[in-house]
């Protein structure tokens, strides 16, 4: 018979190890499921874990992408990832991100044609404001009514896309160009443009905003008092109470935070590699972010190895698209599995399996 | 005594011969023989740890002995489950009720029974049963209205409806106001003298001399003796049962200062369909002062324990810290101004599990020890800290990287009880100090706090456990159904008067009713 023993102690072994079995698992998977396709299993996983970085003939175009995917990821993740840890589950960062996207390019576009060196920061600013907004919905529902913020959250992500939508039809549309849906293109915009910092090299303001918050978030959850409450609060509420934590005060912090972080993710895309507002604008970072979260292990330094993976998966799903003609839905597959196998093999850090004859004593 | 057969006239009933039961890392039981006999009144005593549990868990079929055998009526007897037992005519009502709130108390017993007969049938015998054996039960209240002793005559009824041979008892009286003792002592004496034999876990040595014929003592998994409870004083028990020579803590002679804690009219109206509320308590206490609050558990020791550390608020004015009102205060403004508090539950209320000791000692001391500047945590004066609480109040761990929920219940009690110590409070509230602690680290703990009043500071110990209150209080009070009596010194109160002070309002209606 198998038996599930709970451990006394989480395994260290595990925790640490389960990231890479994922990974490898979900090769393993993805290469079955394209073999299943009639496509050469080791060429497609090699096109996409491999070839964007090391192939000649791709890697110059592919590997300032790889920054450039990874940046919104890892900046999201930090934040969802403080939350995470505090039993608080913003689902919403789609959500966030859109709407910091439409705050910057608000911004943009009621300054345009402008010059000025204040506007890029008031666009920022206007950007993580907007994320944080939005946050704040299921924060002081949460705190107010008690209402469940996984579902509130998640909700406002279909909210913010139709929100999305009507301004790139309406509001926001660019009036010089009649009949077609999408804002003017930011990029053309200098005062606005969140431009390549070093030629080629991928890195625009969102990449270091990232690495600003990967810093901050891991000084705060080591040696902060607010990193300190926040664990307290996701593994023992109780003793958090009694340590003075005040929940309503966490949620609305945890939430600030996270859409904060997103709302910026948005705004840097929007006046750089996304260029305007667009109906298809949002491409899902607020939902893969999640995955990086728990890829990472909720650890920022762990997050930005999360960020730099699935930034990769999604560089090499464009390219076995162009290359194998596999369907662009099966890098979704690709991620969602990542997920299932890291969920499933955690089972491990906290369970053994036994196999035992007959009846257990 | 009628009840008291003799030893020579029994026939065995249970016959344990060589038990032994090993868990990785700990043998629980270590060759552990003796016999039960048919009608007897047989105490299992001992320290927690000492493998009482186990022991029990193994004549109910719950858990499966490594070694040895056991005879019931002559027969081999190996049950596999608690249904087995059950068959063969143990039952066992355990320590901690296992019913169901918002049903009532026939559907409660129906439950647990294999095959229960139809609901009226069944409540029929409820009464009868009841009325046999002096335990009042209405089988058609609901179970989440009934006290604690009411819920227990709903476990002890289950067995009885079974007609057991062997009736299995775990710490039955932890809560019970005397009075009701009382009523279970005589319960016991009847079916004993009906031929039941009855197993009784204990570590109160004053009940187990007034109701056991015979006691067998365990140490770390070993039968240290079987004897006869009579013939040997409490003392001599109690140094077989810990195995060392007991000191009565320390009561220094001091005198009482002025008023530091004065609670004025608190009240709270509870959330929860069947948590307390806490109605209208009012209460001074002295600089140097030790009150003891008793009460039967749930009768709203944890809440009162919440409104004084801060984590539930009140007005301002109900609560006052020498010249503050604090009321609407939260814990780390409590604590700043010398107000601090230990509560019952260790692990996960006082203490995280998951975090280490270190880390546990900025739960509480951030804010007197000064462990934090601009909000960033020094952990190295953190890790100091935890380290003196280690030192100083002979906490056995191998260091303060240690987890919380690695350490066991009487050293985790100890560091959470000496962190709050070392923070050198004005006032300091415990709620159950010792709850589950072996005897030397109780002692250590309330000559601690003893300690401490003498220093000046004004205890509050809420408990359960009288010997404790009468040990170290110089006042008294009892908590029942969220009221507060008047507060009394504590010396010369009888153990009737006690009684009647925490069971009051359970059997008779109290003349304060009107003003709440």
């Amino acid at each position: 018979m198998i038996w599930l023993e709970k451990r006394k102690e989480p395994s260290k072994f595990w925790r640490i190890a389960n990231p890479f079995l994922a990974v490898a698992l979900t090769m393993l998977a993805g290469g079955i499921m394209f073999a299943m396709l009639g496509k050469d299993p080791v060429a497609a996983i090699r096109l996409i874990f491999f070839d964007p970085i090391f192939s000649e003939t791709f890697g110059s175009y592919s590997r300032p992408q790889l920054l450039i995917k990874s940046a919104p990821l890892i900046l999201i993740a930090v934040g969802l990832a403080i939350g995470f840890k505090a039993n608080i589950w913003n689902i919403g960062a789609e959500g966030q991100y859109i709407i910091g996207a439409l705050f910057g390019a608000g911004v943009a576009l009621l300054f345009f044609p402008q010059p000025g060196w204040y506007i890029f920061p008031l666009m920022v600013l206007a950007g993580a404001f907007g994320g944080f907004l939005w946050a704040m919905i299921p924060a002081i529902l949460k705190t107010r009514f008690n209402t469940n913020e996984i579902l509130v959250s998640l909700l406002l992500v279909y909210v913010a896309e139709k929100i999305l939508a009507a301004m790139a039809l309406g509001l926001m549309r660019n009036p010089d160009i009649p009949g077609f849906p999408g804002s003017r293109d930011l990029r053309r915009y200098e005062a606005a443009h969140n431009a390549e910092l070093f030629a080629g090299s991928g890195v625009h303001w969102g990449v270091v905003a990232a690495m600003i918050a990967v810093i901050f978030a891991y000084a705060m959850m080591k040696r902060h008092m607010l990193g300190y409450h926040v664990q307290l609060a996701g593994q023992a509420p109780r003793a958090a109470r009694f340590g003075g934590v005040s929940p309503t005060r966490l949620v609305i912090i945890c939430l600030g935070i996270s859409g904060m972080l997103a709302g910026l993710a948005g705004m840097f895309e929007v006046s750089g590699p996304g260029g305007q507002v667009r109906i298809e604008f949002a491409s899902g970072y607020g939902f893969t972010a999640i995955i990086v979260a728990f890829l990472g292990r909720l650890n920022p330094i762990g997050i930005v190895f999360a960020g730099l993976l699935l930034g990769l998966t999604y560089i090499g799903g464009e390219l076995s698209q162009m290359m194998l003609q596999l369907p662009s839905a099966s890098i979704q597959v690709f991620q969602g599995m990542l997920l299932f196998f890291l969920l499933a093999l955690d089972f491990q850090t906290n369970y053994r399996l036994r196999l035992t004859r007959g009846v257990r004593t | 005594m009628v009840f008291n057969k003799g030893k020579a006239m029994r026939k065995p009933l249970l016959c344990l011969k060589g038990l032994t039961k090993a868990y990785p890392g700990v043998l629980a039981n270590d060759d552990v023989s003796f016999e039960i006999g048919e009608g007897q009144v047989h105490a299992l005593l001992g320290e927690n740890g000492a493998g009482k549990s186990t022991l029990v868990k193994m004549i109910y079929g719950l858990v499966k002995p490594d070694q040895g055998e056991m005879i019931l009526r002559g027969q081999p007897y190996a049950p596999s489950q608690p249904s087995e037992a059950r068959r063969n005519g143990v039952a066992m009502v355990f320590q901690h009720f296992s019913l169901f709130d918002a049903m009532d108390v026939a559907e409660n017993v129906a439950l647990g029974m294999e095959n229960p007969p139809p609901l009226r049938d069944l409540a029929q015998r409820i009464r009868d049963v009841s009325e046999e054996y002096g335990l009042p039960l209405d089988p058609t209240r609901l179970v989440g209205d009934l006290s604690a002793g009411e819920r227990q005559r709903v476990e002890i009824v289950r067995c009885l409806l079974q007609d057991p041979k062997l009736l299995i008892m775990d710490e039955p009286t932890s809560v019970l106001t005397p009075q009701e003792v009382d009523v279970l002592f005589k319960t016991l004496r009847q079916l004993s003298a009906e031929g039941t034999a009855i197993l009784y876990i204990s570590h109160k040595l004053d009940e187990i001399r007034a109701l056991c014929d015979e006691a067998t003592i365990l140490r770390g998994g070993r039968k240290i003796a079987t004897c006869d409870p009579r013939e040997k004083s409490s003392r001599e028990l109690a140094e077989l049962m810990v195995g060392q020579i007991l000191t009565p803590p320390e009561k220094p002679d001091r005198p009482l200062g002025d008023v530091v804690l004065q609670v004025d009219k608190l009240s709270l109206a509870s959330n929860n369909p069947f948590g307390t509320s806490l109605k209208n308590i009012s209460f001074s206490l002295r600089a140097g002062e030790v009150l003891g609050i008793a009460g039967v558990a749930g009768n709203g020791q944890d809440e009162l324990l919440l409104m004084l550390s801060g984590e539930l608020t009140a007005p301002a004015e109900q609560v006052r810290l020498k010249d503050k009102a604090i009321g609407n205060l939260g814990p780390n403004a409590r604590r700043s101004l010398g107000l601090v508090a230990a509560p019952e539950e260790r692990l996960g209320h006082a203490a995280a599990p998951d975090m280490s000791l270190t880390e546990n000692a900025l739960l509480s001391a951030a804010e007197r020890k000064k462990l934090t500047k601009y909000g960033f945590i020094n952990w190295r004066a953190t890790d100091a800290f935890a380290r003196e609480v280690i030192a100083r109040f002979d906490v056995r761990t191998p260091g303060s990287h240690v987890l919380a929920r690695a350490l066991s219940g009487g050293n985790l009690q100890k560091y959470v009880i000496g962190r709050e110590i070392e923070l050198d409070p004005d006032v300091i509230v415990v709620n159950q100090p010792t709850w589950g602690v072996d005897a030397a680290a109780a002692a250590f703990i309330r000559q601690a706090l003893l300690d401490l009043a003498g220093k000046g500071a004004a205890v509050l110990v809420i408990s359960q456990d009288l010997d404790e209150l009468l040990e170290v209080a110089d006042s008294f009070a009892a908590l029942n159904e969220g009221r507060l009596t008047p507060v009394r010194p504590a010396k010369g109160l009888s153990v009737e008067e006690i009684g009647l002070m925490m069971g009051g309002a359970h059997d008779m209606h109290p003349a304060h009713e009107g003003s709440a």
